[in-house]
């Protein structure tokens, strides 16, 4: 749960998606459920030289299972919050 | 349950009873990441949880690609740094976590 906790903090910021296919995906993290599926809007492709087939693309949902990373905006991270979230979430797992 | 048997561990042995404590011992350290796919990451280690899903601060990640020469079938070992200020990893491509080493 912390994590998708976490992620629907980040609701309305821009964020790049990089699934296990090397697609890199940027866009405005519009909504995340408990699997940490995806919706983002505004959405392009970071190479679209490389993948042309997703120019029309201006809104998706990707499935959690396929992200590799999520690059976030820093300044919108509490990094003591997510730490002390981390450790009393690893005591409760006990 | 992990109350159980805890009296038989030494004291300084409780800190490290099961795999996930030394990630937990981690947190706010710089750790050593490999992935699958030839990536590697180090960064900093700002959360965790039981499916090593972890979001990680100013990431260098490590790509290696290997080409092959098609005359000579030569391997080329080629590597590609990339730069991340704060990075969700997703924990199913993780092979494993490193902590820091200490001097």
């Amino acid at each position: 749960m912390l994590f998708y906790s976490f992620f629907k903090t980040l609701v309305g910021k821009q964020v790049t998606v990089e699934l296990k296919n090397d697609l890199e995906i940027r866009g405005t993290l519009v909504s995340v459920d408990q699997f940490l599926n995806i919706k983002l809007d505004d959405v392009h492709v970071v190479d679209e030289q490389k993948y042309p087939h997703m120019m029309s693309v201006k809104n998706c949902f990707v499935r959690g299972s396929v992200v590799r990373y999520v690059s976030l905006p820093a300044q919108h991270v509490d990094t003591a919050l997510l730490q002390d979230a981390a450790r009393r979430e690893a005591q409760a797992g006990r | 349950m992990a109350e159980v048997g805890t009296a038989a561990i030494p004291p300084e042995a409780r800190e490290t009873t099961e795999p996930l404590d030394l990630v937990r011992l981690s947190l706010d350290e710089r750790v050593y990441v490999k992935m699958r796919g030839d990536r590697e990451l180090s960064g900093r280690l700002h959360a965790y949880d039981q499916h090593m899903n972890m979001v990680l601060g100013d990431v260098e990640e490590i790509i290696t690609v290997v080409d092959v020469n098609e005359q000579t079938y030569e391997e080329i070992v080629q590597t590609v740094k990339k730069q991340h200020e704060m990075l969700f990893v997703r924990g199913d491509s993780v092979i494993l976590v490193s902590p820091p080493t200490r001097s």
